[in-house]
């Protein structure tokens, strides 16, 4: 997969899909076993940890939990040093005014810059986070799960400012979430993985619209929208049947156990990904057959009328 | 506590430096005069076999035996804390070679070592505390180890690495900081462990056994002329056991210094609420008597140290058979603890009340547990968010369920055990006879949840609380846990209150919303009305904020702000800090639910005239 | 070993002796050869099960360690029985209220604060002293008559389970507590299920799985307790040998105590390991069933 200079890219998936190792992997953390991590035309994977580290300042990271992703023993305002001080800048008015003004490119009064992380909400540390991981001005940020754990209302907040912030910065994202909806909604692109492998990726509208691979309409299925009308023509007619998943290798497609429209050889050999159209990658055997048996797929996810 | 401990150790460190200056009697000196005297004027604490004056034995006896606690404490500090960091942040080879050692040194007890020590280099004091600390080192060891992995996998350490902050670094600035708590307190226990050890040893004869005092030769000495007089055996005990408890205390309040931190750190700001009177005249009209549950003005309210916190003010509502009301708001707001308050199983130090709660017709008392004997498990089914840690971990699917069945049906084991098998079916397991010899923690989230639903539907419950049933999930599991809830609701007849944050499981399940927000109620309406025609702010803001519902890559309208928490509540209308139509009359007292055109129920004062000016939708 | 201050020559022939006697004894001894050729001899036997003999009454080491063992497993077992009938119960009734809590707390302080030695000293004392209830020392078989054991072993074991029961008490508080606050007993609660099975059926046996370990602990150090405890009381046990053995030196004995030692610490570990399995499922079927249900579990 790759992510675009100035762009959203979304990964999506479930539980066990792989997403946060993937984000490891590209953060460093986690050594690659096999394949390569590209970044800016150079690779990076296998990197000595001295030439890693100095990636740092170009390549960052927002989790999920803010309050833990922050020392409660410092302030605010050392969190936010601590990367400008790894670059070796020692001169204390020129980190002053960096966090200051990083911090208030997120919406977080300055003069609140020598309080402890206890002392902020959810909402408000997650935009310290945010503002740390661009004190450095970084060109890819890497938001694994970052809005996931925020109320709606502070989401929507954290979502505008992370889109104000590509605007003037530029920035390129990799935005890792469980939620499809939110994907859809702020990722200019996705790739969507299901146990480490990926089924899809594209054009987020185009795959959101007319998913190509069978777990994609699957995920978009489950997902609720906010639309009682629209959402009860699409809820599970009745419920299923739980029975144990086989797990294990198995030669053929990942996801051909819980596939609808698997065929024999589905379960023998595994897809490789194809290009179906500019920019619109593939795994599955059975592309475009299954598409045309279910076409609920193409009305189901149009955003719902709005309110 | 551990502040006048500190006092005391620091006492006694200064005494047993100036013992030559200020015990009454020099070094040595007999009195024949006064043998085995018990406390007196001329010896306050009384005096020995030999009439040595057992205050200034005391005295003498500290010098010698801190000496030998601080040596023992370097030993132990120094290997302790380097190889704790090593194994901790080096994990792999070297970590297990060093955990190895660690389980071997603590498995046998230090004290045969130490006479091992001895053997080989009789009746030294810095063999037997140099072998003291060594062995006791591997507590410490562990400890720190422990401390150091976990610091190494906290967010902000990673997020310190993926910045290029090198290794030293955070170990200077993280790791060391976290491990200083609980180093010291552990030093401290251990100075303690290293006087016994000593007085131990110097009772069994096995150190030096110069003209010194020490405070264990001393109980030695006691010892041998008990049947004479037992009192010299007492102040060098007193001594000790106040010295070991002192440093205990020390450690311990060491201890909670470093807990503390933690605490604070989700601790949130309380202020005392303000005390609004229960008045009558606002509320709706009288219940309908064919409502499944009548919940009137439930108030839930935190006893604390600066007096009582509302958490959650007057909620009403009302579920009907075979309906699903979903009770939505953000987190804090308070729609755990109102249905927790209904099932009267607020969690310790919270208090609820309520002006009225009925469930079938009886007679709910939130303050009095016998009244929910006969309707929990019964009537009413739970079902938490925590699908995993709702089962006791000990037990077997089938053994809860045996249990929960036979607690309401009596009946024989092996009648409940195919009870058990049917329930599970009703949650449509394929293989329900497996699942009742499985244990929780070989079940799946998803599968988990389906067994915790079996559970709370075993007694026929005519009413069903699910918080939060489906958020911890993967939404294909979502989707099926919530088709299954469907499912029950049509074939049992069930009532089901779902209290939920995601307005697309709302849409999914509900029949009525009632919206909370701040501890309170603001909105409530069918579940269409509510979708489309919000009569509060709040909702609209909420509607539109929602991604999945909003156009592609299109800026959300937001609120400012965030919702005040417990304590900060305004007299007025609770939304009026973050409102774009707050006026005067919002913040003017308090509010009541009105019924506003569309036969919603809603805290809005403005709602009609917002509604002609066209900002809530027609 | 030789260049040690004092050995166990010493002891046994006399600080007067002269040099040719303690030449004679050391041959007599093998102290004339190099430390590590003794202890290669040693450690050859001791796989042999022959940990050499004595040094002073020149017995083989097994056979006085043999003797020892009953006394010594006695004051342990009874001791440990007691510690844990009581501890837990305290414990149990701790985690109830909150000022029983931190009594108990306080108490357990208290408990561990008091060195053994002089406790048994104070028990001796009261018990035996003042009121004459048992015998102040000694130990009595108990083929000899089980009346005059129990008398015998009372007192020690007294005092060994007086930190013992503080340290049970203490875990087996916090374990209840933790137990009983975890999720799945808001759960049951909701289901009905009554207190009484909520606090024995679920939060004791959920608590059962680190107090066994705790237990575990309070034996092994109940081991150690012997070393001052059998001295004071003059009990022929493993500990008052390997004291008196390290008042004259005799180096095979101590290592035999040693050896004891470690036996017995490693039975301990693995009874306790046996019981760790059976109370905690997620230990049994680790292995056995590898998660058959198992597979795609919660979101992040």
């Amino acid at each position: 997969m790759t992510v675009e200079r100035g762009r959203t890219t979304g990964l999506v998936g479930e539980s066990g899909a792989g997403k946060s190792t993937l984000a490891k992997v590209v953060l460093g953390l986690v050594p690659v076993v096999e394949g390569t991590v590209g970044f800016d035309g150079a690779e990076i994977s296998g990197l000595p940890a001295v030439r890693r580290r100095a990636l740092g300042a170009r390549l960052q990271a927002v989790y999920q939990d803010p309050l833990s992703s922050l020392n409660p023993s410092y302030s605010v305002f050392w969190s936010l040093a601590e990367p400008l001080r790894a670059r070796g800048i020692s001169d204390r008015s020129e980190i002053a005014a960096r966090v200051g003004a990083t911090l208030e490119a997120v919406g977080i009064e300055s003069d609140s810059r020598d309080r402890r992380p206890h002392e902020f909400s959810g909402g408000q540390l997650q935009r310290i986070c945010i503002a740390r991981a661009i004190i450095t001005s970084p060109e890819l940020v890497i938001l694994d799960e970052a809005v996931s754990a925020l109320d709606l209302s502070v989401q929507a907040q954290i979502l505008n400012l992370l889109r104000d912030l590509q605007a003037q910065r530029s920035l390129s994202y990799l935005f890792i979430s469980h939620d499809i909806a939110v994907v859809r909604h702020c990722c200019h692109d996705v790739t969507v993985l299901y146990q480490g492998q990926v089924m899809e990726a594209g054009d987020t509208v185009e795959v959101t619209d007319s998913p190509a691979h069978p777990y994609t309409h699957a995920l978009l299925q489950a997902s609720p929208v906010a639309n009682p009308v629209a959402q009860r023509k699409r809820q599970l007619p009745a419920p299923t049947v739980a029975a144990p998943v086989p797990t294990g290798r198995s030669s053929g497609c990942v996801y051909a156990p819980r596939c609808p429209f698997a065929v024999p050889e589905c379960h023998r050999r595994r897809p490789q990904l194809r290009e179906i159209a500019a920019g619109r990658t593939v795994a599955c055997h059975r592309y475009p057959e299954w598409t045309e048996g279910s076409t609920t797929s193409r009305v189901a996810y149009t955003p719902a009328q709005r309110l | 506590m551990g502040a006048a401990a500190f006092v005391f150790l620091l006492a006694l460190v200064a005494v047993g430096a100036l013992a030559e200056h200020i015990a009454p009697y020099p070094l040595g000196k007999q009195d024949l005069q006064n043998v085995l005297s018990g406390p007196s004027r001329t010896h306050w604490l009384g005096s020995d076999v030999l009439g040595r004056d057992l205050l200034s034995q005391l005295l003498y006896g500290i010098g010698p035996s801190l000496v030998a606690t601080f040596e023992a404490l370097v030993v132990f500090l120094v290997i302790g804390t380097t190889f704790g960091i090593v194994a901790g942040y080096k994990v792999g080879a070297v970590d297990a070679a060093i955990s190895r050692v660690v389980e071997l040194v603590q498995s046998i007890p230090a004290i045969i070592i130490i006479l091992v020590v001895l053997g080989v280099f009789p009746s030294s004091v810095l063999a037997a505390m140099v072998a003291l600390g060594v062995l006791a080192s591997a507590g410490l060891v562990r400890v720190v180890r422990g401390s150091t992995l976990s610091v190494r996998e906290e967010l902000f350490v990673i997020a310190a690495r993926v910045s290029g902050v090198g290794p030293a670094r955070i170990m200077r600035t993280h790791v060391l900081r976290r491990i200083l708590g609980p180093m010291l307190a552990q030093a401290s226990v251990f100075a303690g462990l290293t006087l016994v050890v000593q007085a131990a040893l110097s009772y069994l004869g096995l150190l030096s056994s110069s003209a010194h005092p020490t405070w264990g030769g001393m109980i030695g000495d006691a010892s041998r002329v008990l049947s004479r007089s037992t009192w010299p055996l007492f102040p060098p005990g007193a001594a000790i056991s106040l010295t070991v408890l002192a440093f205990g205390a020390l450690g311990d309040a060491l201890r909670d210094l470093v807990a503390d931190r933690a605490v604070t750190a989700t601790r949130r700001t309380v202020q005392p609420a303000t005390a609004a009177p229960v008045d009558g005249a606002d509320a709706p009209a009288p219940p309908a008597s064919d409502a499944l549950l009548e919940v009137r003005d439930l108030s839930v309210v935190h006893a604390g140290a600066a007096g009582p916190v509302s958490l959650v003010t007057d909620v009403s509502l009302s579920i009907y058979q075979r309906e699903t009301v979903a009770l939505v708001g953000e987190s804090g707001c308070g729609k755990s603890l109102t249905a927790l308050a209904v099932l009267g199983l607020l969690p310790p130090g919270l208090r609820a009340s309520a002006r009225h709660l009925h469930f079938d017709g009886a007679r709910l008392d939130p303050g009095v547990q016998d009244t929910y004997r006969a309707v929990r498990g019964r009537d009413i089914g739970y079902v938490s968010q925590h699908a995993l840690a709702s089962l006791d971990p000990t037990h077997t699917v089938g053994s809860h369920l045996r249990e929960v069945i036979r607690r309401h049906e009596p009946m024989s084991r092996r009648a409940a055990a195919i009870r058990g098998v049917e329930l599970l079916e009703q949650v449509k397991f394929a293989e329900p006879e497996q699942v009742m010899v499985v244990y929780p923690h070989e079940l799946s989230g998803g599968m988990a949840q389906r067994a915790n639903i079996a559970l709370a539907i075993a007694g026929r419950p005519k009413l069903l609380i699910a918080d939060e049933p489906t958020t911890a999930l993967d939404v294909t599991l979502q989707a099926e846990i919530l088709a299954l809830l469907r499912h029950l609701k049509n074939s049992t007849e069930l009532g089901i209150l779902l209290i939920t944050h995601d307005w697309g499981v709302v849409a999914d399940m509900a029949d009525r919303v009632v919206v909370m927000y701040a501890g309170e109620v603001v909105e409530q309406a069918d579940t269409d009305m509510a979708f489309t025609h919000p009569r509060f702010p709040y909702t609209l803001a909420l509607m539109s904020a929602n991604p999945s519902t909003a156009d592609h890559g299109s800026k959300l309208p937001t609120v400012a702000g965030r919702v005040p928490p417990p304590g900060s509540w305004p007299v007025g209308c609770r939304f009026a800090d973050r409102c774009p139509h707050e006026t005067d009359e919002c913040s003017a007292g308090k509010l009541a639910l009105e019924v506003a055109d569309t036969g919603s129920l809603t805290r809005c004062v403005r709602a009609g005239s917002l509604l002609a000016a066209g900002a809530l939708p027609r | 070993m030789a260049f040690l201050p004092g050995d166990a020559a010493v002891s046994l022939v006399g600080r007067n002796a002269t040099e040719e006697q303690l030449k004679q004894v050391r041959e007599d001894l093998g102290l004339e050869q190099p430390v590590w050729a003794q202890y290669g001899q040693w450690l050859e036997g001791a796989v042999r099960g022959d940990l050499g003999n004595s040094m002073i009454n020149r017995q083989p080491v097994t056979a006085q360690l043999n003797g020892r063992l009953a006394p010594s497993m006695s004051l342990i077992v009874g001791a440990t029985l007691i510690a844990t009938t009581l501890g837990v119960a305290i414990g149990i009734l701790g985690a109830q209220r909150g000022r029983i809590g931190r009594v108990i707390d306080s108490g357990s302080i208290g408990g561990l604060a008091v060195p053994d030695f002089w406790l048994g000293l104070v028990l001796i004392v009261l018990f035996a002293v003042h009121l004459g209830w048992f015998p102040p020392t000694g130990y009595v078989r108990w083929n000899e008559g089980v009346g005059p054991w129990m008398r015998s072993v009372a007192l020690p074991i007294a005092t060994l389970s007086v930190p013992a029961t503080a340290i049970l008490a203490r875990q087996t508080r916090e374990a209840m507590s933790t137990a009983l606050s975890k999720e799945y007993v808001r759960t049951l609660r909701a289901a009905g299920i009554g207190e009484c099975s909520i606090l024995f059926r679920h939060g004791l046996r959920n608590a059962a799985i680190p107090v066994v370990t705790v237990v575990g602990l309070v034996f092994i150090g109940s081991l150690g307790g012997t070393v001052a405890v059998e001295s004071v009381f003059a009990i022929p046990g493993l500990g008052s040998t390997a004291v008196h053995a390290t008042a004259t030196r005799d180096l095979p004995l101590i290592q035999g105590v040693v050896v004891y030692f470690t036996l017995i610490v490693i039975v301990v570990n693995l009874l306790v390991d046996l019981a760790y399995r059976y109370l905690d499922p997620r230990l049994q079927s680790a292995t056995a069933t590898d998660g058959a249900f198992a597979n795609s579990g919660a979101a992040p």
